[in-house]
């Protein structure tokens, strides 16, 4: 089942003693998720997308528009009409309860034809706990288990009703470095073996990146852009969501178009048929560099770090926005210098222009 | 299956209304419960000792106000020399538990020395002991110094609380290692770096203790019943039990309301005053409950 | 190191001297106050040692009364008190605009004086030859005959008291659970309405075991509280509670000790103990109870 967003706005009255009128969370957002697949709706903390998921799940009201779930409104169901299974970013175990009381806690709720018998909500409960491994903890309080643990448990309870759709608020935020990538590889897994609809919200673009089928970034209320993560990496449709994906982040540059040719500091360094004639921001990959004798672009060596397989070069270039830039380029490049610079290629591919002032993308050549 | 969704959320919509009111006139009940009393003593003690007498049914208001149960409560008995007392007693009693429980804190929260948890888990334990266990001996004792009817009697045994002593060590143990080892550096006593660091660091703690020492003095009935009999040592509760007892007679109830009413608006001024701090120290262990 | 020690000592020497003075002397010297038989406070000596001050007090009409008086305070006023404060606690939590005004509201009680204020119930409930009193009036409109609640039957005497008791300690309930309710984490109502769990539920499966440690908190206090009932007695009776057969235990210890019937520490001593006896087991059996309840 398709999830479906129609323009959704919701606004909220100003907080505070002084405080006037509203604040828009979320405006007219307008995305989807289609059947069966893994989103990952991103973006940075303040963002609305944690409001998003509420209205979504039904524990808040949109002020404006509609949520359609497999082409049903739903926009003003209660969550329990829903079938929306819901995983918090604490995960929000119930402590007093063992594990198979709180994973069986959602069926026990059922009323009227769905009411379930006791050995019947046992089955699924025993089920769901199979479905992410734990069977060997349903006796265990939650405060007993890993962090780890209580996430696929908090997964089992969501799971246990059948939901349609699944939903996840910052699945990984609470775990360290190394069970987060473990456990998303879990989640993925678990999606896939379910095939359920799900949506997860998160800030960090890596973790949306690596496990999503689509991603859909946010910023201040407003969809930035949707689409799957390559695509969208490969083709930001303005300077923040260039920004906000990639590690080590996009360099970007103060730069100039004049008659199809970018210029940074002066530099002429690629040409880009099509773009008009006037300041843009220019936003370089890291990968977009190529070290290259004589290469049109010419930076400052700070140092190199040796990361293995690559290389990343840091080093400084006059229309450089931040202190430094970095490229990351094959090891076995020579970057050995006898003055102090190093030279680059431009990649056309990974670079990007942005508009100056309303820093949306400006196509040129052959990208599109 | 939409309608029907529409008409359950209606349904729904309806039931929180209808809670929502309930909820609310559930706690209006309770508030006039609480108020009412207040609201009574202060308008018996405006109604004048006629006009009272007169009603057979009680009137819930008065158009003629009068302050004359105000003198009366002054004049026919000692009331000033009562708050008097108190304020006497309150004030030297919360100042001399202040420094006494700041300084036993310091020296748990910051000092070094042999047997200290082994004495704080003795003072802790300490506190589990009810006053009504040791009120007998120290009755005696202080009869025996013959210190009763005299401030000395009532405030001495009246200073500790170990309660108190426990909340400012939890406060001092807030304040940071490494203030402490700056100022020994720097060459500060202990007692120096004590008033000039930890007590303004502290400052909302010990404000706390101080204003729930103060209450609690304010209301403190059984020991000064115990240690005075003349009158000129009452504190306000013992004078308003002698009041009801034999003060205005019986029948006044007005004079008896305002002085009721002249005894409770300093704690509630006070209470109005710093509402949160009180509430937030009640919390973490009442003198009542 | 050692002169540190020297100091520390130093700042707690007051509260030492005091407390050894006050506290730590006086719990030894009431039990041994409480088997001096036949103690005589002038000159201070006494016939033998033994259990007989026990075995009076447990005789003593009056303290029976007492005893009696105190269980049916406790029973009555702390589930009331304590239920009667979960239910308006969690109808504060659930309010968002007047809630701050409410809280203040309820908390007045807490700062009162409790024998002036205990005055005031007396004038509500009394009955005199000139006024059938404001809650009497009420009882009128509903048909109900007037009752003298202050010098009357002494049914009518344990009710004001417990009215009055519940009166003075909602405050601190209502404090502590409100707390206790604004600390359960909000995601735990949220998942649960995400799973349809209707609020009956959700209050009994959720909200009540998260803060179940606050109740027993509650309740434990609750009960040290009322077995300790006495200055509240006395606003609404006088001092002469034995008079009035609304004396509590602590009221005896009291009485004992000073007063009408007064200047006999040692039959005091032997009734605080029994009381603070009596406190322990309860205390403990309650701990017992919960902590098994809490396992289940």
């Amino acid at each position: 089942m398709n999830i479906q967003l129609q323009e959704l706005t919701k606004r909220f009255p100003a907080r505070g003693r002084k405080a006037q009128g509203e604040v828009t969370a979320v405006q007219d957002l307008t995305f989807e998720v289609p059947d069966g697949m893994l989103v990952g709706l991103l973006g940075p903390s303040g963002c609305g997308k944690s409001t998003t998921l509420n209205m979504i799940c039904g524990l808040e009201t949109p002020t404006a528009g509609k949520i359609l779930f497999g082409g049903e409104d739903v926009t003003n169901l209660p969550p329990e009409l829903r079938g929306v299974g819901m995983v918090f970013q604490n995960y929000a175990l119930y402590p007093h309860l063992t594990v198979l009381q709180n994973i069986t806690f959602p069926l026990e709720n059922l009323k009227g034809a769905q009411k379930l018998t006791k050995a019947e909500m046992r089955r699924r409960a025993l089920e769901a706990a199979a479905l992410v491994q734990i069977e060997e903890l349903l006796d265990r309080k939650p405060k007993e288990l890993s962090g780890g643990q209580q996430q696929r448990v908090a997964i089992a309870r969501a799971l246990v009703k059948m939901p349609k759709v699944l939903l996840l608020d910052e699945p990984l935020s609470n775990l360290d470095a190394r069970l987060r990538l473990q456990t998303r590889e879990e989640i993925c897994k678990i999606q896939k073996k379910t095939g359920i609809t799900t949506l997860f919200v998160t800030h960090d673009q890596e973790e949306a990146m690596s496990i999503s089928d689509r991603i859909v970034v946010m910023k201040d209320g407003l969809l930035m852009q949707e689409g799957a993560p390559q695509q969208v990496y490969d083709n930001p449709a303005n300077l923040f969501v260039a920004k906000f994906l990639g590690t080590p982040p996009i360099n970007v540059f103060e730069g100039e178009v004049r008659g199809g040719r970018l210029l940074l500091a002066g530099q002429d360094v690629l040409p880009v048929p099509g773009a008009p004639d006037g300041s843009v921001w220019c936003g370089i990959r890291p990968e977009g560099f190529t070290p290259d004798p004589a290469g049109p672009v010419v930076c400052g060596l700070s140092r190199v770090e040796v990361l293995g397989r690559d290389v990343s070069i840091v080093c400084t270039h006059p229309a450089g926005t931040a202190d430094t830039l970095r490229a990351i380029v094959n090891a076995r490049s020579d970057v050995t210098s006898a003055d102090g610079t190093v030279r680059f290629a431009l990649h056309p591919d990974k670079v990007f222009l942005f508009d100056r002032s309303t820093e949306t993308r400006i196509r040129f050549g052959t990208q599109g | 299956m939409q309608t029907e969704f529409e008409s359950q959320r209606r349904a729904a919509s309806r039931k929180a209304g209808l809670r929502k009111a309930l909820t609310y006139l559930g706690l209006s009940v309770w508030a006039v419960v609480v108020l009412f009393p207040f609201y009574w003593m202060v308008l018996t003690s405006l109604k004048s000792y006629g006009a009272y007498n007169s009603e057979h049914t009680p009137q819930f208001f008065t158009l003629s106000p009068t302050l004359e149960n105000y003198r009366e409560a002054f004049t026919a008995v000692p009331l000033g020399g009562y708050l008097l007392n108190t304020l006497i007693f309150s004030l030297i009693t919360t100042a001399a538990m202040v420094v006494v429980s700041t300084l036993a804190a310091y020296a748990f929260a910051r000092l070094e020395f042999r047997g200290k948890n082994l004495l704080f888990g003795a003072f802790l334990s300490l506190m589990m002991i009810p006053s009504e266990l040791v009120v007998i001996t120290n009755y005696v004792t202080i009869t025996n110094l013959d210190l009763r009817n005299t401030f000395t009697g009532l405030i001495l045994p009246s200073i500790t609380s170990i309660f108190y002593i426990y909340l400012l060590k939890e406060s001092f143990e807030q304040v940071p290692d490494e203030l402490y080892r700056a100022a020994k550096v720097d060459g500060t006593s202990d007692l120096k770096y004590l008033w000039k660091v930890m007590i303004p660091i502290c400052r909302p703690t010990i404000v706390t203790v101080t204003i729930l020492k103060l209450i609690e003095c304010w209301n403190s009935y059984v020991w000064p019943r115990l240690v005075t009999d003349d009158q000129a040592y009452f504190l306000v509760s013992n004078g308003i039990q002698q009041i009801r007892e034999e003060g205005f007679g019986r029948e006044n109830i007005p004079a008896m309301m305002a002085a009721v009413v002249v005894i409770s608006v300093p704690l509630v001024a006070l209470f109005l005053a710093f509402r949160s701090k009180i509430m937030e120290g009640a919390s973490r262990g009442g003198i009542k409950g | 190191m050692n002169r540190n020690s020297h100091k520390a000592w130093l700042y707690l020497l007051p509260s030492l001297v005091l407390l050894g003075a006050f506290l730590v002397y006086p719990l030894i010297d009431v039990l041994i106050y409480s088997v001096e038989e036949g103690f005589n406070f002038a000159s201070q000596t006494y016939l033998g040692v033994g259990l007989y001050n026990y075995s009076y007090v447990l005789h003593d009409p009056y303290f029976l009364q007492a005893v009696e008086n105190t269980f049916v305070l406790v029973i009555i006023t702390v589930p009331i008190s304590t239920g009667l404060a979960l239910l308006i606690s969690a109808g504060l939590s659930s309010i968002k605009p007047l809630r701050k005004l409410y809280q203040t509201v309820y908390f007045l009680p807490y700062v009162t004086n409790t024998l002036a204020v205990g005055l005031v119930f007396m004038v509500l409930f009394q009955k005199t030859e000139y006024t059938d009193g404001l809650v009497n009036l009420m009882l009128a409109w509903f048909g109900a005959g007037p009752i003298d609640f202050i010098n009357g039957p002494h049914w009518a005497k344990m009710f004001v008291l417990c009215f009055y008791t519940i009166w003075v300690v909602m405050p601190f309930k209502i404090l502590v659970l409100t707390g206790a309710l604004a600390s359960v984490n909000p995601d735990y109502y949220k998942a649960a309405r995400v799973d349809g769990t209707s609020r009956r539920r959700i209050f009994f499966r959720i909200t009540l075991p998260l803060i179940s440690p606050m109740i027993v908190y509650l309740v434990i206090t609750g009960f040290i509280g009322a077995f300790k009932a006495y200055s509240d007695a006395v606003a609404l009776f006088g001092t002469d509670l034995n008079a009035a057969g609304m004396n509590t235990i602590v009221g005896y210890v009291y009485d004992m000790l000073y007063g009408d019937s007064g200047g006999y520490p040692s039959y005091a001593s032997a009734a605080a103990i029994i009381l603070f006896v009596i406190v322990l087991t309860i205390t403990c059996i309650n701990l017992l109870v919960t902590r098994r309840q809490l396992q289940r």
